[in-house]
């Protein structure tokens, strides 16, 4: 919500400013001050952001293992992307996990929070409960709760086994491994249900008093008001949850114990990207892997504002 | 929107107007649509605490019973998971919780400090940068940490600090944390400007009025700061995974993973023990801080 407006209001304040004049001593001891307020974080923004992101363009041309000085190799880096098969395979498992995991979680959240919206006594406390999950998800503790639960003795398969079931091996199994991920991702819903539900609160209750006197049942409530209304968090959610899901990390690996196996089968993205620049030290190829990953969330970020004016209402 | 259920078997008006009944129809299945929705709620909830209350209940069964019924109620009761599991490692888990514990102080003041001034300049303060900066800023709340790290890390090896908790500390003092200096922004803008005015009219300076106006009033934004600090920096493991791999500087979360590879499968009530340990301090800051955590998401929208 808030973020996109931003960049909304920043967008629409193009060229606005008005021709540029002498300034007061007033706005000059201002201007002073506000350094001062801000000296902190422009330095972290020189030192600690823009700094290595050139670095990172740089040396993504080079090829550098710490212990030699980088040697320039032009494209080289980007030429052997190409042809790295476990880099295609690293992008494939991202790709799937991102779009089906983030669909799967916000369609999650959204129905929740519709469920709850409705003036049910203990909102507060089912908020809790389904928020409690999103809090821990990242950590490692829950991704050995999930190899575990997962495993061949683990507490899916004691239940499938209650009802006759012998369940696989859940994470041992290249086919299931990234869809036992894919769960944990969808487990996370509580963040976004909670931004579904101060979304759901925004909207007036007169809109839905008003359609009911015209005789509207409450599918067609949701389908013309909620929905509609709701789009600017829809879309919100969605650009967030992308961004974030492409640099998911933690989760796969613990649970694959760093290798992103069984046979490349939760080899995120990011996973890759750390073998080979901390595990390999290819200083220079992990600079130019995360270079790709940084286009790659631009893009997806670019495609959905740009797509955003096809259906994504704004009162204003 | 919909009424009180409880009202509706008990109509005695002696006159119905003719769409009366149909609404009252309409009320009791209203009543059993309710009960419907929390039982979809608790089999929900039910379904996602679960798995969090059998690894608990886990870390108390004696190994050769954890895997053996997915029930909750354990025959038998073992404190030895906490013993062996403490004693796991290299250093006792105490000295992990203690080097985790003190990262997550030193990014928490950091941020508190920083995070705060940058935010007053950005939400009140005027000056020619501003749209460039600003938009910087929000621009670096999406940027993955995953293209800085490489850089970070040869500039960290260069002068000395992988292996020590300042890479982790001193870029929190720098306001690197985007998402904190937005939400403040967003607080700052939401406080009257008269308070202000009236302080600058007194004479007091920019950083007075900041330090004895404004600051007072952002308590409620300083702990959703704080609280989040905590939690995002507790559970953090990518960044504490490569700075620090010397095992007397490893936290919780490098600590947890290299006992998963250190562990046979046999021993997981070791492993559900110390999860547990590790899950803890989380949970109490969830419960404290719950109002703060919800506004805050609500408010900037981030996890």
């Amino acid at each position: 919500m808030a973020v996109v407006e931003e960049f909304r209001h920043l967008r629409d304040a193009r060229g606005t400013r008005g021709p540029r004049r002498r300034r007061t001593d007033a706005e000059r001891k201002e201007e002073r001050a506000a350094w001062s307020f801000l000296f902190p974080w422009f330095v972290g923004m020189v030192l600690i952001t823009l700094g290595p992101m050139i670095a990172s363009l740089v040396l993504s041309f080079t090829d550098y293992n710490l212990l030699r000085e980088p040697s320039w190799v032009g494209v080289e880096n980007y030429e052997r992307m190409l042809g790295d098969a476990r880099l295609h395979k690293s992008l494939g498992v991202t790709f799937t996990y991102v779009l089906v995991g983030v669909p799967l979680q916000l369609a999650t959240a959204l129905f929740l929070a519709m469920v709850l919206n409705r003036g049910l006594k203990g909102l507060a406390f089912y908020r809790s409960v389904y928020y409690l999950p999103s809090l821990l998800g990242g950590s490692v503790a829950i991704a050995v709760l999930w190899k575990q639960l997962f495993g061949v003795n683990g507490l899916i398969n004691q239940v499938l086994g209650f009802f006759g079931v012998t369940g696989p091996g859940w994470i041992s199994n290249p086919e299931t491994a990234l869809g036992t991920l894919v769960l944990l991702h969808v487990w996370t819903f509580g963040s976004s249900m909670v931004i579904f539900l101060a979304g759901l609160r925004q909207i007036p209750d007169m809109y839905y008093e008003a359609s009911a006197i015209d005789g509207a049942g409450r599918w067609r409530q949701f389908r013309s008001i909620t929905i509609p209304l709701l789009t600017p968090v829809i879309f919100f959610n969605l650009v967030l949850q992308i961004i974030n899901a492409f640099q998911s990390f933690t989760q796969a690996f613990v649970v694959s114990g760093g290798t992103g196996g069984p046979v490349d089968s939760t080899l995120f993205y990011t996973l890759y990207l750390y073998q080979r620049g901390f595990t390999d030290y290819q200083m220079g190829y992990a600079s130019a892997m995360a270079w790709l990953l940084l286009l790659i969330i631009g893009a997806f970020t670019a495609i959905n504002f740009l797509v955003s004016k096809y259906w994504v209402h704004y009162d204003d | 929107m919909t009424t009180d259920v409880k009202n509706t078997g008990s109509v005695v008006a002696p006159r119905r107007a003719p769409g009366e009944s149909l609404r009252q129809g309409r009320r009791r299945r209203g009543g059993v649509r309710k009960v419907l929705q929390h039982a979809l709620l608790v089999v929900v909830g039910v379904l996602m605490i679960y798995p969090l209350l059998w690894m608990l209940v886990g870390s108390f069964k004696p190994n050769d019973l954890i895997f053996l019924s997915p029930g909750l109620i354990p025959e038998e009761i073992t404190l030895e998971h906490y013993t062996n599991g403490w004693n796991g490692l290299t250093y006792p888990f105490g000295r992990y919780i203690l080097n985790s514990a003190i990262i997550v102080l030193g990014a928490l003041i950091g941020n508190l400090v920083s995070c705060t001034t940058a935010a007053y300049a950005f939400a009140r303060l005027s000056f020619r940068a501003k749209p460039v900066l600003f938009s910087a800023m929000l621009l670096t709340l999406m940027l993955p940490i995953h293209v800085l790290i490489v850089p970070q890390y040869i500039m960290f090896t260069s002068i000395g600090w992988v292996n020590t908790f300042l890479p982790l500390i001193v870029p929190k003092f720098l306001a690197v944390d985007a998402f904190f200096v937005f939400l403040m922004v967003q607080f700052f803008r939401g406080i009257p400007r008269e308070l202000e005015e009236a302080a600058r009219i007194d004479g007091a300076g920019y950083w007075r009025t900041f330090l004895q106006v404004m600051l007072p009033l952002t308590v409620p934004a300083l702990a959703t700061t704080a609280i989040f600090t905590f939690i995002w920096t507790w559970s953090d493991f990518y960044t504490q995974l490569v700075f620090l791999t010397k095992p007397e500087t490893q936290t919780v979360s490098v600590a947890l993973r290299n006992f998963v590879d250190a562990t046979s499968e046999s021993n997981w009530g070791a492993l559900f023990a110390m999860s547990v340990v590790t899950l803890i301090p989380l949970f109490v800051v969830f419960l404290v801080g719950q109002r703060f955590l919800v506004k805050g998401i609500a408010t900037t929208g981030l996890k």
